[in-house]
């Protein structure tokens, strides 16, 4: 089965995350990057499903060169190959040219299955998987924490508020994970070493077909206009028990409708 | 010539169990430590990411990696806890490298390739009662030849990894004769061996450490490592790489220092101001830094130099002074910039604290490396 993870480096949530004052895009040269977190879980669940019935595992990656880091690390994991889409005409693409540009390495890669994290850590916009799957044609199975293949079919859990639905669909397809799938894996060290022999395409917009004009932040449908940090916390407001301390507590929350 | 820029390799790989140690040690280890257990699961994450077999070439089922590597995990881990890191360190350097270094074909295809995995451990049984730094002048310890067998009977004191329940053996040094040490594999369950129970420790209480009897134990003739009477050069060469590896494991403890106390100093206030901007306070966070920085630079020489295939023994020595050095002031810096809650148990300062102090006693005291550097510079 040839599998296709998306991957995307985001900047570490643990570190200080600014948008750049000049075009309203991340900063994301002033941060440490690393792999989005729930697509560490659709890196292994690729491994696993090609554990478990064959095939190749390729790890697709749109970002800057830092993004390298990301890759090297699916890499370690086990994933077979790469491909790193890069090019500064890129910078500042949204959620439909991401997945308009992703499309057009899937041509060129060819896919059985398709598998994302259902959101990113930066963005959040949490529609990739399911514009890519409208643009590629293909059936869409989304949130899910448990994935089955058998023969052609992919049935899968999709995880909800109640419970989970069972949804099943053919192959091709584009899945997208949560984190109850399952719980990645740290590379080997032998991993990470023959991460170093694996190949990373890393192909031009020209190789794509794509043109730059419709790319980017001149390209993009959307325009973040303007952002403003959050406002600091504001004080507490501090209950002193005299006695009647939980009737005070009750009427707070009944002031702000919590009750 | 001077580059101590590391691999991208080496990078990933440090940065790897940088994150293990956050995310699978980190959680848990306060209470193993708390009720003195056992860190099994985090062994066996550990060996799944082949850091049991770092440094040893994949014709043995190693990794194909060196011992500087080795060096790199171990400051990681020991970032977040030491009891972890030694329980790494003593399997690899003490458990599988005399088999690695002295044993025979036969005996590496026997006993390396599941401690390569980590799913066993060994250990190094050198340590008497009688004494840790003159180690010939303490030996009681004998065994002798009865047929196709040796018999070993005596103790050893203070052995790391030697009763968990994953231990295969334990090679001890032991008296062949007149003034000779030779080395030989006892398998744990060998009758006549008997573990004793954990020791009660101020520190690395969630690694394991047990005295160990011999009674008429007999192994076979074939369970002697390299050739008979060369026990004392061999347990030589194996501390010389140890105390590089404990210099790491120092390193990382002092860091880890460093790393606890620049978070508190920035969230604890006194006198209406976080800590951290008074200037007593920021010296000795300096201070501190400088110590691992130039801790770390002395095990880093000191492994250019191993690998290298130079004499490094006065290097390793210079390392795990200067590093136990590091950790121990680290330690205490530390704990005073934590005030009570450094003193706390449920603080991880309070248990490098307690972490701190065998560094300068194990794998040779720090008056054994001045010993040792005093040697080097021609002094007897
Ligand atoms: C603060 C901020 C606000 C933004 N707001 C908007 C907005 O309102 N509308 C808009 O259209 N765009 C917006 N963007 C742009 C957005 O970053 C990109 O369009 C991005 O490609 C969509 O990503 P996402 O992370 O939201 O995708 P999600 O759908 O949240 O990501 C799901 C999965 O898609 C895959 N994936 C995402 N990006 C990549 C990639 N580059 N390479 C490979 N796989 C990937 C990963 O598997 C990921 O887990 C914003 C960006 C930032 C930083
Ligand atoms: C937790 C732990 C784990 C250990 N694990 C192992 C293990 O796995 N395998 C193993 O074999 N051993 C192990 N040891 C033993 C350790 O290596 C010894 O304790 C150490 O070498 C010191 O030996 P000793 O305790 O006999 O002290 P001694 O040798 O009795 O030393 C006592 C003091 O005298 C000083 N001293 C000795 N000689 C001189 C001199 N000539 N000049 C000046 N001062 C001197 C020493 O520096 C020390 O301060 C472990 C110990 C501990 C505590």
């Amino acid at each position: 089965m040839n599998i296709v993870v998306c991957v995307k480096q985001v900047p570490d949530t643990a570190t200080e995350r600014k948008l750049k004052s000049s075009d309203s895009t991340l900063d994301r040269e002033a941060v440490d990057g690393l792999m989005n977190e729930l697509d560490e879980y659709a890196v292994e669940e690729a491994l696993r499903i090609k554990e478990a019935h064959g095939g190749e595992v390729t790890i697709l990656t749109m970002g800057p060169s830092t993004a390298a880091d990301t890759i090297r690390k699916a890499l370690s994991m086990g994933a077979d190959k790469a491909v790193h889409l890069s090019d500064d005409a890129l910078h500042g693409s949204d959620s439909l040219q991401t997945s308009f540009a992703i499309q057009q390495v899937l041509g060129r890669t060819g896919f059985d299955l398709v598998i994302l994290g259902s959101e990113s850590t930066d963005a959040r916009t949490g529609v990739l998987a399911a514009m890519l799957a409208e643009r590629l044609g293909v059936s869409q199975v989304t949130l899910a924490n448990k994935v089955e293949i058998d023969g052609s079919t992919i049935r899968i859990q999709r995880q909800t508020d109640y419970g989970f639905d069972r949804v099943e669909a053919s192959l091709p397809a584009v899945v997208s994970v949560v984190e109850k799938i399952n719980e990645p894996r740290y590379p080997s060290f032998k991993g990470i070493m023959a991460a170093k022999k694996k190949p990373v395409d890393a192909p031009s917009l020209a190789d794509l077909g794509i043109d730059a004009a419709q790319v980017g932040l001149a390209g993009s449908a959307t325009t973040v206009v303007d952002f403003a940090e959050a406002p600091p916390r504001a004080k507490g407001q501090i209950v002193t028990d005299e006695g009647d301390g939980g009737s005070k507590i009750a009427d707070f929350l009944a002031s702000k409708k919590f009750v | 010539m001077i580059d101590f820029t590391l691999t991208a390799e080496q990078e990933t790989l440090r940065r790897t169990v940088a994150e293990f140690a956050r995310e699978v040690v980190a959680p848990v280890i306060g209470d193993l430590y708390e009720r003195g257990e056992f860190p099994y699961e985090i062994v066996a994450g550990m060996g799944k990411m082949g850091l049991f077999g770092l440094p040893f070439p994949e014709t043995v089922g190693g990794m194909g990696g060196d011992y500087f590597t080795l060096c790199l995990a171990l400051e990681e881990l020991a970032r977040v806890d030491s009891s972890v890191s030694i329980t790494l360190e003593a399997g690899v350097s003490l458990g599988a490298m005399p088999i690695f270094r002295f044993g025979t074909e036969e005996q590496q295809r026997t006993w390396l390739p599941p401690l390569m995995s980590g799913e066993r451990l060994a250990a190094f049984g050198l340590t008497e009662a009688g004494g840790g730094s003159d180690v010939p002048g303490g030996m009681r310890t004998t065994a002798t030849l009865d047929g196709d067998h040796w018999v070993i009977n005596g103790s050893k004191s203070f052995i790391t990894n030697s009763g968990t329940d994953i231990t295969a053996f334990v090679t001890v040094t032991a008296l062949t004769g007149e003034q000779e040490i030779s080395t030989i594999i006892v398998p744990n369950g060998t009758p006549g061996f008997t573990v004793g129970k954990k020791y009660s420790k101020v520190g690395w209480s969630a690694s394991d450490t047990r005295e160990l009897a011999f009674d008429d134990v007999r192994v076979p003739v074939s369970n002697l490592v390299g050739p008979r009477g060369r026990g004392y050069a061999q347990f030589l060469r194996i501390l010389d790489e140890g105390r590089i590896a404990i210099a790491a494991l120092s390193v990382g403890l002092a860091q880890g220092c460093v790393d606890e106390c620049l978070r508190y100093v920035k969230e604890r206030a006194a006198f209406g101001q976080a800590i951290g901007t008074y200037q007593a306070i920021q010296f000795k966070v300096a201070d501190m830094e400088v110590r691992a920085h130039t801790a770390r630079v002395a095990y880093y020489a000191a492994a250019a130099k191993m690998l290298a295939g130079a004499d490094f023994k006065k290097e390793a020595a210079i390392a795990k002074l200067v590093a136990s050095n590091a950790a121990m002031d680290n330690a205490r810096d530390a704990t005073q910039i934590f005030g009570g809650y450094g003193f706390m148990n449920e603080y991880p300062v309070g248990r490098f604290y307690r972490d701190a102090k065998i560094l300068e006693i194990g794998e040779g005291t720090s008056e054994v490396q001045r010993m040792i550097i005093a040697r080097h510079l021609g002094l007897r």
